[in-house]
């Protein structure tokens, strides 16, 4: 009896199965329509409908971030494909493991200007940690199985795979070979850090009288939080997190004080300012982190470990670099500094920590909470105690971001979601989606905007069909609030198309999509509007709360300054 | 200051755009680019010359490493190297004055005639960079100059080392 052959689109489907995807995030077109048959005639693999494309990315981001596995999107060729693009450069930019199935007409109209025909490889090689043309259908399984693995080893990032039409086509059958293992010469992910670097480090840690260690996304995305917390205890050195890192220590260990960069905490700049040694573990040194790079940490000598060599001495030289994944790197550090003869200073330590909590003191995040207006930041710290701060919390892009990072202190990694690094509005509502589809049974928040939700909006129709019970808590501030704040600092107060006219009663249009919608107008019906919505498990609410218009995000870092030069509020400078 | 950089990676579709992509994404600069299957055929060979400081430099290469096609890069500038560059070139030459002197260039040069037209000479020369810029800087003196081809730099490191898959 001869082996049994399938289809293309079988094979497609078959290794996805062998890769444990459990959802692909998408939507059908004339390219994938034999692929979408194959879909339906099997219940391992759930296809989850969006309304738009770009939503597919950004929920299959939000549940690869969620999770760790591998966000699987499947779109048609040309305008499907296309759609894609913004969702694709958000995982890019923060280095989130994606895989991107796109459609394609048939090879034989390829190049011709061919109905919804587009070079979908071409338009998103900047943004791809790699793609593939697959040209012949019996090398799908090996395609696919190359696709994840570059994908979600090394440092992690999305991977478009192109699929022409007659690859998919059920008439032709070829064997099924999976590969036992994936190898490729030209790429080698799994790096240990070198050892004489490994030892440098150690004696600069060691030796250092005013340490902080400056910890990225990377520890997210490596799962090393735990290896990174008792770093940080058995040095008991202070720590700060980037946007992206927020969660990689719990936000309310003693040691963390706060995020760094543009709107980080007084104390975190500072203390990275007047460091003599910085432990920069999975950050990249992101112009929202130094401000004027030429002003950058003077007097520190910086200790970088990153997976990505690029990362390293990119906008700041690196005195002594380590290449390495950081699990493993972690792990050398530790045994070396456990090992070490060379004994911490402990009265320079705590010298240290004195100047560290009298920054600290200065309790940069208090804010102005007098009048009857609702302030956006009161909201964040009322969301967190609803939710015993165990919510994943996705964000979409602007003051309310930047709100959520501050005053929602993220227990664990992964709970914290959000476009850091392209900064894409439209994130925030599939990407709560998709960590909820992930999660059933958890709490998962979109703390989004009045201009951001509107770049999503469509997928409320999404939620219904899938009864994904998202909790939408809409700042609402009747402005593109980070914008008009730039315009207020920076612009004279000349607030160019930064306000929203027209806005629609999003109440009703909440309900119109069959959810629930809240109004809050005042600030005594936000606390039982908030028990209301949480009392709600089994649909989705939205809560749209009229914050004051006038808030401003602080503290900020003052424009080509050094890292600790800040704006504490209107007209205070640090 | 100048770099040449050696880059071993796969022969697939897309290889080539990747590098030329990276460069123009990330805004480095493209003196020239010169590419060719090798002696493994699921191997292709880029030459790039570019220009920028040591920081610059030292991503570049980190950023074309990090490509997944790419293999191996190494950079050819201070290692002991050869570098060859072929020009072609067509001048005016029309009287036997113009004639003679191009001859002249040609023979000390060590370049060669490759055709004759009416009025005008098809000239060959394989060397350093330098030189051609050179040979060109020369005949400019002796014609006119109708259409210049230059294939861009290739290099090898001198001695037994190479860049090879294994």
């Amino acid at each position: 009896m001869s082996k049994q052959e399938y289809n293309g689109s079988e094979l497609v489907v078959k290794s996805l199965k062998e890769l444990k995807v459990k959802y692909i995030f998408g939507y059908p077109g004339g390219s994938v329509l034999d692929l979408y048959d194959a879909l339906f005639q099997q219940d391992d693999i759930e296809h989850i409908l969006v309304r738009h494309e770009q939503a597919a990315t950004h929920m299959a981001d939000g549940y690869a971030r969620a999770t760790g596995e591998v966000g699987v999107v499947l779109a048609t060729s040309g305008p499907g494909a296309t759609n894609c693009v913004t969702g694709i450069a958000t995982a890019y930019m923060d280095s989130i493991p994606m895989v991107v199935l796109s459609g394609q007409v048939p090879t034989s109209l390829i190049g011709d200007d061919a109905f919804q025909e587009t070079d979908i490889v071409g338009c998103s090689r900047p943004i791809v940690k790699h793609s593939f043309n697959c040209r012949s259908a019996s090398e799908i399984p090996n395609i696919l199985a190359k696709a994840f693995y570059i994908a979600s080893t090394g440092r992690p990032g999305p991977v478009v795979v192109e699929l022409p039409k007659d690859m998919l086509n059920p008439e032709l059958t070829f064997a099924y070979n999976f590969p036992a293992a994936t190898e490729l010469r030209t790429y080698n992910p799994n790096t240990k850090g070198h050892s004489k670097q490994i030892r440098k480090a150690v004696t600069a840690i060691l030796e250092a009288k005013k340490l902080v260690i400056y910890s990225g996304g990377g520890i997210v995305l490596s799962n090393t939080s735990e290896q990174l917390t008792h770093l940080v205890e058995s040095l008991n050195a202070p720590i700060t997190n980037t946007l992206m890192g927020l969660g990689g220590i719990s936000g309310v260990h003693p040691n963390f004080i706060g995020m760094l960069g543009m709107h980080g905490t007084l104390e975190a700049n500072k203390a990275m300012a007047n460091a003599d040694v910085i432990l920069a573990l999975g950050a990249r040194f992101d112009d929202r982190v130094t401000n004027n790079v030429q002003k950058f940490c003077p007097n520190a000598t910086i200790v970088h470990v990153d997976v990505d060599p690029t990362s390293i001495s990119k906008t700041i030289k690196s005195h002594i670099p380590v290449v390495g994944c950081l699990a493993t790197v972690l792990e050398q550090l530790q045994t070396a500094i456990d090992n070490s003869p060379i004994k911490i200073d402990r009265s320079a330590q705590e010298d240290w920590w004195r100047q560290v909590i009298s920054w600290r003191e200065q309790k940069c995040l208090s804010y102005n909470s007098d009048g009857d207006k609702i302030k956006p930041q009161a909201v964040i710290e009322a969301i967190y105690e609803a939710t015993n701060g165990d919510a994943y919390v996705s964000s979409d892009v602007g003051q309310h971001q930047m709100f959520a990072a501050q005053y929602y202190p993220f227990k664990h990694p992964r709970q914290w979601i959000n476009s850091g690094g392209l900064g894409t509005m439209g994130f925030g509502l599939p990407a709560a989606m998709g960590v909820k589809l992930a999660f059933p049974d958890k709490e998962s928040l979109c703390v989004t905007g009045d201009g951001s939700i509107q770049m999503n909006i469509q997928e409320l129709s999404t939620c219904l069909q899938y009864n994904l019970a998202v909790k939408v808590i809409s700042l609402n501030n009747r402005s593109l609030g980070m914008v008009r704040q730039w315009q207020d600092m920076i612009y004279g107060g000349r607030h160019s198309s930064s306000y929203m006219e027209s806005l629609p009663d999003f109440v009703k249009l909440v309900e119109s999509y069959g959810h629930v919608g809240i109004r809050v107008n005042t600030l005594d019906e936000l606390q039982p509007a908030i028990d209301k919505a949480m009392s709600i498990t089994d649909r989705l609410v939205f809560l749209d709360i009229l914050v004051d218009e006038k808030e401003h995000v602080y503290p900020m870092q003052i424009k080509h300054g050094g890292i600790d030069e800040m704006w504490l509020r209107k007209g205070v400078k640090a | 200051m100048r770099r040449i950089l050696s880059i071993l990676l796969e022969n697939e579709p897309g290889a080539l755009s990747r590098i030329v992509g990276l460069f123009s994404q990330r805004a480095y600069n493209i003196d020239s680019l010169t590419v060719g299957t090798t002696d493994d055929e699921s191997l292709s060979r880029i030459t790039v010359t570019t220009k920028g400081d040591d920081r610059i430099v030292e991503q570049i290469t980190k950023q074309v490493n990090k490509l997944v096609d790419v293999l191996k890069v190494i950079d050819l500038t201070d290692m002991s190297h050869i570098e060859r560059e072929l020009l072609l070139v067509k001048v005016f030459a029309k009287d036997e004055a113009t004639r003679a002197a191009v001859t002249r260039v040609v023979d000390v040069f060590q370049g060669a005639i490759l055709d004759m037209g009416r009025q005008s000479y098809s000239l060959q020369l394989v060397s350093s960079t330098d030189k051609i810029e050179s040979f060109l800087d020369t005949l400019r003196h002796e014609t006119d100059i109708i259409e210049v081809v230059r294939s861009g730099a290739v290099g090898i490191g001198r001695g037994d080392k190479a860049l090879k898959a294994k």
